[in-house]
């Protein structure tokens, strides 16, 4: 019972979350650029959102002649339902308990937590892949190809930038590597090579810029997207955004200490108190990622593709397989130092 | 061409292809520099924009937007349907029907001719002011009021009820700035071709 109400919060803050970023985007990009954004929907501009989702089921909904109709529709499906299942084992607080009942703000816990989350993205690149194949489209082809290209070479350097981290704390479980951080100072303090390593590789899995190749308008018009409209469209920009907001909060987790508030646990407060501080902590630090997204974009030109492919294999996997190699060493070293 | 280079003009600059540094290359150092420079921009007070419809650019008086067809003093049309305006204009955007002037409409109508159609379209004008330095009856002007825009055509075809300019003297438009007695003297003055 209590993970139904859980699980249905979750999807619902997911899904506003996304819904507001577009609008938060827009502004933040406005701000940054010395313009106002938008400020005609509603007082300042919130309920642009809204007007997006209405123009975007009103606009046609068109299928190429030639594309793969079933797979057409498939694609926009997988690159959403992929996004949003991520976010069930992120944990998002400690438990909460309202008139005896019992909710655990983690949807679930796995074993296996990070090891899920990488499984979910790498289906995420079919969504992408099918999308731009089903279209027959060049340009969208293309988007695909180099969507999947880039997201399997920067999938090996994020995975080997967390290696370090769970040789570290012993275990994949989301909510082990939270209860070691509490317990032995956050992830990016001991793992900031990793940390910097995971954060590069995630702009580049969101396909956010400066690695936003797939849908790199200047050469490949829409990129991957092209010859999608109306919600179908809607699906895919709306999945990105999902994406980005669960990243930050995988990122806050992992290095963050997710839910962990220092000094937190000497104030002896109630236990619900905790929790909810924890999470409005947690929150906290998932969009201060969401804004460093937005802000980088805004910020900086987008890599070519070559670049791009040579910062994943060049720099960014043996950087890994370095942070590997110190985390192993400090292993053989600590020993001799602390006996 | 042989010989040294030279530039042709001052604003010419002359481009490096030098080795980048070790902090450029490893680009995080600039990037993060870049970062700061956007972050500034952010929390900057000071922005641009003119929200148009609420807000408007300060225009001169002597702008040229949308026409007036104007009274004489008692209130009386000045334009006599001669069609000089429609002739001067290069976009062909004025039409004009005309007639004779009733017994018992001297108050209406300064002259015994009249327009009782009178169009400008305003997707053709192109808001040069040829019309009003056409007009012998110093009856139409440009003003510094726009057209304001729309979704279709058709509300574009300016009739006589928005051109002219109401009966109420304080409804009147004010274009002292464009009729200056210099502009009345220039129109005037028989050394300019037009005026012979």
């Amino acid at each position: 019972m209590s993970i139904w109400i859980f699980l249905i919060a979750l999807l619902v803050v997911t899904l506003t979350v996304a819904a507001y970023s577009t609008y938060g985007e827009r502004k933040v990009a406005a701000l940054l650029q010395d313009r106002i954004g938008p400020d005609r929907a509603g007082p300042l501009g919130l309920l642009q959102p809204l007007a997006d989702g209405v123009k975007m089921f009103m606009k046609e909904d068109f299928v190429p002649a030639g594309a793969n109709k079933r797979l057409f529709v498939f694609g926009p499906a997988i690159a959403m339902t992929t996004a949003l299942l991520t976010g069930v084992v992120v944990p998002w607080g400690g438990t909460l308990t309202i008139g005896g009942l019992t909710i655990n703000l983690q949807g679930a816990d796995p074993e296996i937590g990070i090891l899920y989350v990488f499984a979910m993205v790498s289906i995420g690149v079919y969504g992408i892949m099918l999308g731009g194949w089903a279209s027959n489209n060049k340009y969208a082809l293309l988007g695909a190809v180099r969507a999947a290209s880039q997201m399997v070479s920067y999938e090996l350097a994020m995975g080997l930038s967390i290696a370090g981290l769970v040789m570290l704390t012993g275990t994949l479980s989301l909510s082990g590597i939270v209860a070691y951080q509490a317990a032995n100072g956050w992830g990016i303090l001991m793992q900031p090579l990793g940390f910097l390593i995971f954060l590069v590789c995630a702009f580049a899995e969101t396909n956010r810029a400066p690695f936003d190749m797939p849908e790199c308008e200047t050469e490949l018009v829409g990129g991957y997207h092209t010859e999608f409209s109306s919600m179908k469209l809607g699906f895919y920009l709306f999945a990105e955004y999902v994406n980005m907001f669960i990243t930050s909060a995988v990122i806050a987790t992992l290095f963050f200490g997710a839910y962990h508030v220092p000094g937190l646990a000497a104030l002896d407060l109630p236990p619900n108190a905790v929790t909810l501080i924890g999470l409005a902590a947690m929150f906290a630090k998932t969009f201060f990622f969401v804004f460093l997204f937005w802000w980088v974009r805004w910020s900086t030109p987008r890599f070519r593709f070559d670049q791009l492919m040579g910062l994943g294999w060049k720099v960014l996997l043996p950087l890994a397989v370095l942070n590997i190699l110190l985390t192993g060493g400090w292993y053989f070293i600590k020993p001799l130092i602390q006996p | 061409m042989s010989g040294a280079w030279e530039p042709l003009t001052g604003r010419s600059e002359m481009v490096s292809d030098k080795k980048m540094t070790l902090s450029e290359r490893i680009y995080l150092p600039v990037f993060i520099g870049g970062l700061l420079i956007t972050i500034r921009h952010f929390f900057r007070r000071k922005r641009p924009t003119i929200k148009y419809p609420e807000q408007q650019r300060p225009r001169p008086a002597i702008y040229r937007g949308q026409h007036v067809l104007k009274r004489d003093e008692q209130g009386r049309e000045r334009c006599t349907a001669c069609g000089l305006c429609a002739v001067a204009c290069p976009a062909e955007a004025i039409t004009m029907t005309s007639a004779e002037r009733k017994p018992g409409e001297e108050h209406l109508y300064r002259e015994e001719k009249y327009a009782t159609v009178y169009e400008i379209d305003m997707l053709r004008c192109i808001f040069c002011g040829d019309c009003e330095d056409a007009c012998p009856k110093e009856a139409i002007f440009l003003t510094d009021r726009i057209v304001e825009a729309d979704h279709l055509r058709m509300p574009f075809v300016f009739g006589k009820d928005e051109l002219v300019e109401p009966m109420d003297p304080a409804g009147r438009v004010d274009v002292s700035k464009r009729q200056t007695p210099a502009v009345l003297a220039f129109k005037k003055d028989t050394r300019h071709k037009h005026n012979r």
